[in-house]
């Protein structure tokens, strides 16, 4: 029997939006009641038990919380380094080229969250990497945008604005883990299933 | 094996870099641990070593050819499988290297920015078996469109005779190098800058430890 989902019914949202979305996957996620204690404790926390997305990693639980634990550690260790709302501008700016519409739901909708921004948050989404956002966001953007793109074209000019953005060493380490970071998370979300807008959102 | 990432980045002990990267060091401990869990693995299952270091040459020549990464992973696949495949995969991704990301948006209000492009289909042959061949198509699919995505490439590695565990293995693996060849290229551009600034500020004392 195949362990391949495919949905007739196409809720995918019209475009990329800070709304919350669904996400249902393409290949069986693991139910959550057959979970092994390895498992369990590979997604290390409640919500990831309940996604199937996590569900679905944890066929691989190591692979699952190695990568979770770089996750964490980039986005959400603010001992140092840049802010959280700048990260997720890197997170987001990524997803926008690769067009993960359900990543870029998520992490510009947190963007928000932790700066208030929702305008220039949005300009991102309706207009691309190039929006004017204001700095260091655009120059954030850009960079992010660059070093996602293949070849690369991340550099010494990507660096240098962010420089002039304010940015120092540390920070720009933030940028290209952010950036980095979705080029991971970005295909794993799009080649293992699609976004959907939640059924309580729909018209 | 040593840190991959510094060793790639050419972040010596020490060094500025290594100061910066020693701030998220559950991100860097992590990041080595996903390349030992998914390119030394205890039990490799379904998915063998020589097939992950091919996935993994074929992955970065085609998101990353001018990386160090190239020539890295390159060699853990001499040494793994046969001179032959080795060949092969590096053959496979200069025919199939091209810009990315493209592909085609599925939502409706996305489809102006679709930019379509091709899709590769790998023959199997003597040196590039067909459980291969798959996971090949698939590596390219993700590193270069992979908003081109659909069920239809999963039943294909299905049908070539993967199972689910092995499928979240090997998207784990091409996602993850996608991420690790990045974090490279760019620490490799801020090593530069920060060496060079560095070079030419007398007060500083140069960072003999900063690059190799």
């Amino acid at each position: 029997m195949s362990v391949v989902t495919e949905y007739t019914e196409d809720n995918r949202p019209e475009a990329f939006t800070q709304q919350g979305l669904g996400w249902k996957p393409w290949l069986q996620p693991l139910a959550e009641d057959e979970l092994t204690e390895q498992q369990r404790a590979s997604l290390l926390d409640d919500f990831r038990v309940k996604s199937p997305y996590f569900r679905l990693l944890v066929r691989n639980p190591e692979a699952l919380l190695a990568r979770t634990l770089v996750d964490k550690d980039i986005f959400y260790n603010v001992t140092s380094g840049l802010p959280r709302a700048d990260r997720e501008i890197a997170a987001s700016a990524a997803s926008r080229v690769n067009g993960c519409v359900y990543c870029a739901s998520v992490h510009t909708g947190r963007a928000t969250k932790e700066s208030g921004r929702e305008e220039d948050v949005q300009k991102l989404l309706d207009e691309g990497v190039d929006a004017d956002l204001g700095e260091p966001w655009s120059a954030i953007s850009q960079a992010s945008a660059a070093l996602t793109r293949t070849p690369s074209e991340f550099g010494s000019e990507q660096i240098q604005q962010l420089k002039d953005a304010g940015l120092d060493d540390a920070d720009i380490m933030d940028v290209i883990y952010g950036a980095a970071f979705f080029n991971w998370a970005n295909r794993l979300m799009l080649s293992l299933g699609e976004p959907e807008v939640p059924s309580r959102a729909r018209k | 094996m040593p840190d991959v990432i510094d060793m790639l980045a050419g972040i010596g002990a020490g060094s500025a870099l290594d100061s910066i990267r020693a701030t998220r060091p559950q991100a860097r401990e992590n990041a080595q641990r996903s390349f030992e869990l998914l390119f030394e693995p205890s039990e490799p299952g379904g998915f063998p070593l020589a097939e992950r270091y091919a996935v993994a040459a074929y992955t970065v020549g085609l998101q990353a050819s001018s990386s160090p990464a190239l020539a890295f992973y390159t060699e853990l696949l001499e040494d793994e499988g046969d001179a032959a495949l080795a060949a092969a995969v590096a053959q496979l991704a200069e025919e199939h290297r091209r810009p990315g990301p493209y592909g085609s948006y599925k939502e409706s209000g996305l489809m102006g920015e679709s930019e379509p492009g091709p899709t590769v289909e790998i023959p199997a042959d003597e040196a590039v078996g067909q459980h291969l061949a798959a996971a090949l198509e698939y590596a390219h699919l993700l590193s270069l469109h992979p908003r081109d995505a659909a069920p239809e490439h999963l039943r294909r590695l299905e049908s070539a005779g993967w199972s689910a565990d092995d499928i979240v293995t090997l998207g784990q693996l091409v996602s993850f190098l996608s991420f690790q060849i990045r974090v490279v290229d760019g620490l490799l551009a801020l090593n530069q800058e920060v060496t060079s600034e560095r070079a030419g500020d007398p007060t500083q004392p140069q960072d003999a430890a900063g690059s190799e």
